[in-house]
């Protein structure tokens, strides 16, 4: 039995799996078959992964997601990313401590030739977007190759417990994306023109006009006439002081080893940056039985939606904005981290610092494109088109809408389709990308009797499903629009059927019934996490919206809908002043609080910007003062940019710093990009045949 | 009106930069233009790193002894770490036409004061752990050839140029040399104009193109290579392994492990791609990692990291075209490396600097007369 792993879940199911046993350094562990070798070692509490060569530092998991090798080590003699490569009985693993050894087999091995193959369409990537072109395609019989690097269909779609925003006819909003990954995958396995390979990695796409895959450790060339790039998004990181420690990683690392894996990766986390991802990590992190300190924000609101920074707030979750992160401080991993106020100029307000015992320091500032397959095919001429986010940073409904569209284009290129885009379709995908409007202040309905809906929905986002599923059709959105806030039509009409309350993805609805007793209604409040916290009889913490305690009031009865049951329906009775304010029950034990004594935060300059080669902030400032305005001199005299990840994380960070130097940026000349995009080892290029021993891509 | 040079080179690179610092050493007030906005960001960068001075022509060999020279003391002399490694070079023989082929060589290159010798198996063996020892009949190996980054010399370079007060214009292109009847005067750019008695053609796979706009014709033409980069792994081989076999598609191919750990490697394609194109295909990787895992079988297990193109600029016989132009007084050629630029270019900066100085040495009439652009371009270097 190993100790991290998650053994109960509010939302996801978990299935019984033998242990098999595998050694680490020597000793021995147990973990899952098939399981990445990283989430089995975060699941028996192990997250040093090896030392740096530069300059011994610690490394860890850091993407979980195949793309910055941060999490190497040597599998069966070696190296390997952990968190793409799986574990079986009897696999000896160690850490990565300096340069690894190539293992000395000299034995001459066999080489055969390279297998090629042919296709109308090939789309990079297996999530949203890939996933609804490839199902267009499938539509009109396009014989269409789909490769993933994972060992499942969905892409990011899989990490996400939470129901889907947008509209139910058209998104399948209401639905919780692991479940949409299912549906998707099962509809693509109806089109018999649509190939999928799993465990296969795109790396490289070359002039003339091949896209180089491996797939299960195997190089093949893929000659498409038309390329799709879905690739998705990668996420952006900051510069501070101890950024490379182990337990400082991203969101979508996070959820990996929480929600697919369900492997607990912390104890207590920080939260940096209040967009939707780092709203739904703190959400999925309690919903995981992982303590949320605090989430920072260094804009004065949260980005994300108000709906999801609501559920955190009730649930205890302290959210700072206009706050950034100064460090994270440990020996060999994240024991705290240190936030401080940021004054209107963006600088660190003196003696504001707080400090947070936490071992996680979950990173969610922002995603970036994962564009350079497309620019590369671009640039080469290729007959390329891409979707979701790898072609525009939004939410995954709208990614299933480009998808769409982009497939639709393909077909119409290829010549096999000669219809229109539906408009609707672009319309749609533009409302699914919008941003949240601004918060506004909503009375809830003046009567108090019956039974009816109160929505604590205050910001304009693009969602709906409340109004698809009342079946009295009384509820509606203001304009019908997509975006436009919920309102109850008729107070007469409502069964206190509480679908709404199921569906609503931001948890933003409860139903008010004054009609068994007026002066102590019942309100019914959707609850997601721990059902203990809430058994009937039990007096709970209600909050308003915001996370302020309203009053302890017992649960009266729990009820569940066949369709969401995760979202239990609990029934409390409150007193009449506060019925139409509560919405949520607070499960944080207690506030944690900073430590009494903030930690000394070490000069800027010593941040990371460059992980691969372990290259400082000071470095690349000092490199910029002497005059250095081309990226690729940089690269030349400091080496950032030139390791495993191929600048995917450093590149925004340098560029930030040239205009933090005040560097016109419109003179400084951008890195070239060059295959390979993942790195391949040598003996698949020449055809050597792998055993199961060389999988290691 | 700018102010006035003595010499305006052409091209940042290989050449350029070594032939910059060479001239501002001497007190020569030296222009560099290039195209790209930095230092070696045209092929230098491409090079992969190896230098030698196991050739089979005098001209070279002492050209390169004196580039190994200069970079093996680089940092000694001047402090900034260029990765200069003393790995030596090893032509591994398998079969007995190559094995007489470069023993054939052994009398001129020692004459020339090149430390060579041909290693039995058994010593090859030990210099490259694990290569494939069937078959194999030993190999030479010159142990003071070595690898620097080229990335860094050029930056080297550049520092010491800016100390030596010589000028850069980086992201000009020159559009073409201005001449005076039969004289240089300038170039033109896209930006400006500059004028200097000298003119120096340092222009690489450009040279030809350049070259016309003053109606001088350059045999130099474009011929393109590829090269790939590994992850580090503990260094287990410090020299540079050069396969003079042929294969289908593809003439010798070469790699060594650089400071770092990295294995660097590049092949000569057979038949040659000739032209400009520059962007990565599809076959070099497959191609050269079939002989790389024949010949060393471990490498296996490494994984590429990059790859990328590079051009060299060929001339017909396969060596330099360095001297003044005849037609053109003023006009000086410093180019036609045929990929070897970043290990001739340090020796031939400074026989540059001595032809406009006018103060060229006995050794450098040897070299100039091997590299003359008024040569007859006939037969081929044998270790090309």
């Amino acid at each position: 039995m190993t100790p991290m792993r998650i053994r109960k879940h509010p939302i996801l199911p978990i299935s019984e799996k033998d242990d098999i046993s595998f050694t680490w350094n020597g000793s021995p562990l147990s973990g899952f078959d098939g399981e990445m070798i990283s989430s089995a070692l975060v699941a028996n509490g192990v997250h040093i992964f090896g030392h740096h060569a530069r300059d011994g530092s610690p490394q860890g998991i850091f993407c979980a997601n195949g793309q910055c090798s941060q999490c190497l080590v040597i599998a069966d003699g070696r190296p390997v990313k952990a968190c793409m490569t799986p574990l079986r009985e009897g696999l000896t693993v160690a850490s990565v401590e300096g340069l690894p050894r190539l293992p000395e087999e000299d034995a001459a091995s066999h080489v055969s030739a390279i297998a090629s193959v042919a296709t109308e369409v090939l789309i990079i990537g297996g999530g949203p977007a890939g996933l609804s072109a490839a199902i267009e395609l499938g539509k009109l019989g396009v014989r269409t190759l789909v490769v993933d690097d994972k060992d499942r269909l969905g892409g990011k779609l899989v990490l996400q417990t939470h129901k889907f925003f947008g509209s139910v006819e058209d998104s399948y909003a209401g639905t919780r994306g692991f479940e949409i990954a299912n549906i998707l995958a099962a509809e693509i396995a109806r089109h018999p023109s649509v190939e999928v390979w799993l465990n296969a990695t795109a790396v490289a796409v070359f002039s003339d006009h091949i896209v180089g895959v491996v797939r299960d450790g195997r190089y093949i060339t893929v000659k498409p006439a038309k390329l799709m790039v879905a690739t998705g998004a990668r996420e952006k990181m900051l510069s501070f002081p101890g950024n490379t420690l182990p337990g400082v990683y991203g969101a979508g690392a996070f959820q990996t080893l929480v929600n697919r894996d369900l492997v607990k990766s912390a104890a207590r986390v920080l939260i940096v940056g209040g967009g939707n991802v780092g709203l739904i990590a703190g959400y999925h992190a309690i919903q995981a039985g992982i303590e949320v300190a605090a989430l920072i924000e260094a804009l004065p609101q949260v980005g994300g939606y108000k709906v999801h920074a609501d559920k955190l707030m009730r649930l205890g979750v302290p959210i700072f904005t206009r706050h950034t992160i100064v460090c994270a401080t440990g020996g060999d991993h994240v024991e705290s981290a240190t936030i401080a106020e940021l004054d209107d100029k963006w600088i660190v307000k003196p003696d504001t610092q707080k400090t947070f015992a936490v071992d996680t320091v979950l990173m969610a500032v922002g995603l970036a494109e994962v564009n350079e397959f497309y620019l590369k095919a671009r640039q080469f001429g290729m007959d390329v088109f891409h979707a979701g986010d790898a072609q525009e940073i939004a939410e995954a409904s709208a990614a299933m809408f480009t998808g769409k569209i982009e497939g639709l284009r393909i077909a119409t290129s290829l010549g096999v389709y000669s219809g229109e885009i539906p408009q609707e379709w672009e319309n749609k995908a533009t409302v699914l990308k919008s941003r949240p409007g601004g918060v506004v202040r909503r009375e809830p309905p003046s009567r108090e009797e019956g039974v009816f809906p109160v929505f604590h929905c205050l910001q304009e986002v693009p969602c709906n499903p409340c109004t698809s599923v009342c079946p009295q059709h009384a509820i509606h959105t203001e304009n019908d629009t997509i975006t436009g806030l919920p309102y109850f039509t008729d107070s007469e009409v409502c069964t206190g059927c509480a679908s709404c309350v199921a569906v609503c993805p931001g948890l933003s609805v409860t139903l008010v019934d004054y009609r068994k007793d007026p002066e102590h209604p019942m309100v019914i409040l959707p609850y997601e996490v721990w059902r203990e916290k809430v058994e009937v009889g039990r007096k709970v913490p209600v909050t308003d919206v915001d996370g302020a305690i309203l009053g302890y009031y017992a649960v009266q009865k729990i009820k569940t809908r066949k369709k969401y049951p995760g979202t239990l329906m609990v029934h409390v009775r409150v007193d009449r002043p506060v019925a139409k304010r509560a919405v949520g029950i607070w499960v944080q034990e207690q506030q944690i609080e900073p430590m009494a004594v903030y930690e000394k935060a070490p000069p800027p300059d010593e941040a990371i910007i460059c992980r691969c080669e372990r290259i400082t902030a000071g470095e690349i400032r000092a490199a910029i003062r002497s005059g250095v305005l081309d990226l690729n001199q940089l690269k030349a005299l400091t080496r950032a940019g030139m390791g495993a990840c191929g600048s995917k994380t450093c590149r925004p960070m340098i560029w930030r710093m040239f205009k933090e130097e005040g560097v016109d940026l419109g003179t400084v000349t951008d890195r070239v990009d060059r295959p390979l995009f993942v790195e391949v080892p040598i003996g698949a290029f020449a055809g050597a045949p792998e055993g199961p021993h060389d999988e290691t891509v | 009106m700018t102010k006035p040079y003595d010499a305006i080179i052409a091209g940042a690179g290989s050449v350029g930069m070594p032939t910059a610092m060479a001239l501002g050493a001497k007190g020569v007030r030296t222009l560099v233009i290039d195209m790209h906005p930095s230092p070696g960001q045209g092929e230098n960068k491409h090079a992969i790193g190896g230098v030698r001075a196991t050739h089979s022509a005098p001209g070279k060999i002492l050209t390169c002894l004196r580039s190994i020279e200069i970079l093996s003391t680089w940092q000694s002399l001047h402090g900034d770490d260029i990765e200069w490694l003393q790995g030596g070079y090893l032509y591994p023989v398998y079969r007995e036409s190559d094995a007489e082929l470069l023993k054939n060589l052994l009398p001129l290159q020692k004459s020339y004061g090149l430390k060579i010798d041909f290693a039995e198996p058994r010593q090859v063996r030990a210099i490259v752990p694990g290569i494939n020892p069937e078959g194999l009949l030993g190999g030479t190996f010159a142990p003071e050839d070595g690898s620097i980054s080229p990335l860094l010399v050029a930056n080297a370079y550049y520092r010491r140029s800016m100390s030596l007060s010589v000028a850069f214009r980086f992201k000009e292109k020159i559009s073409r040399i201005l001449v005076d009847g039969d004289r240089v005067i300038g170039v033109e750019t896209d930006r400006g104009r500059y004028e200097a008695p000298v003119v120096i053609d340092a222009a690489g796979p450009l040279s030809a193109s350049l070259c016309e706009t003053a109606g001088v014709r350059v045999p130099v033409e474009p011929d393109c290579h590829e090269a790939a980069i590994t992850e580090p792994v503990k260094p287990f081989f410090e020299c540079m392994v050069v396969d003079i076999r042929p294969a289908p598609g593809s003439k010798n191919y070469y790699f060594y492990q650089n400071r770092h750990g990295q294995v660097v490697f590049c092949i000569t394609p057979d038949p040659p791609i000739v032209g400009m194109d520059k962007r990565e295909t599809s076959v070099f990787l497959p191609q050269i990692c079939r002989r790389l895992v024949h010949l060393l079988p471990r490498l296996r297990h490494l994984r590429v990291r990059r790859t990328w193109r590079g051009l060299y600029p060929l001339t017909p016989d396969g060596s330099p075209v360095v001297g003044w132009d005849r037609q053109v007084q003023g006009l000086m050629h410093a180019t036609g490396m045929c990929g070897q630029g970043l290990m001739l270019g340090t020796g031939v900066g400074e026989i540059v600097a001595r032809l406009v100085t006018r103060s060229t040495t006995d050794n450098d009439a040897v070299i100039l007369k091997e590299f003359s652009p008024y040569r007859e371009f006939k037969g081929a270097e044998k270790l090309k």
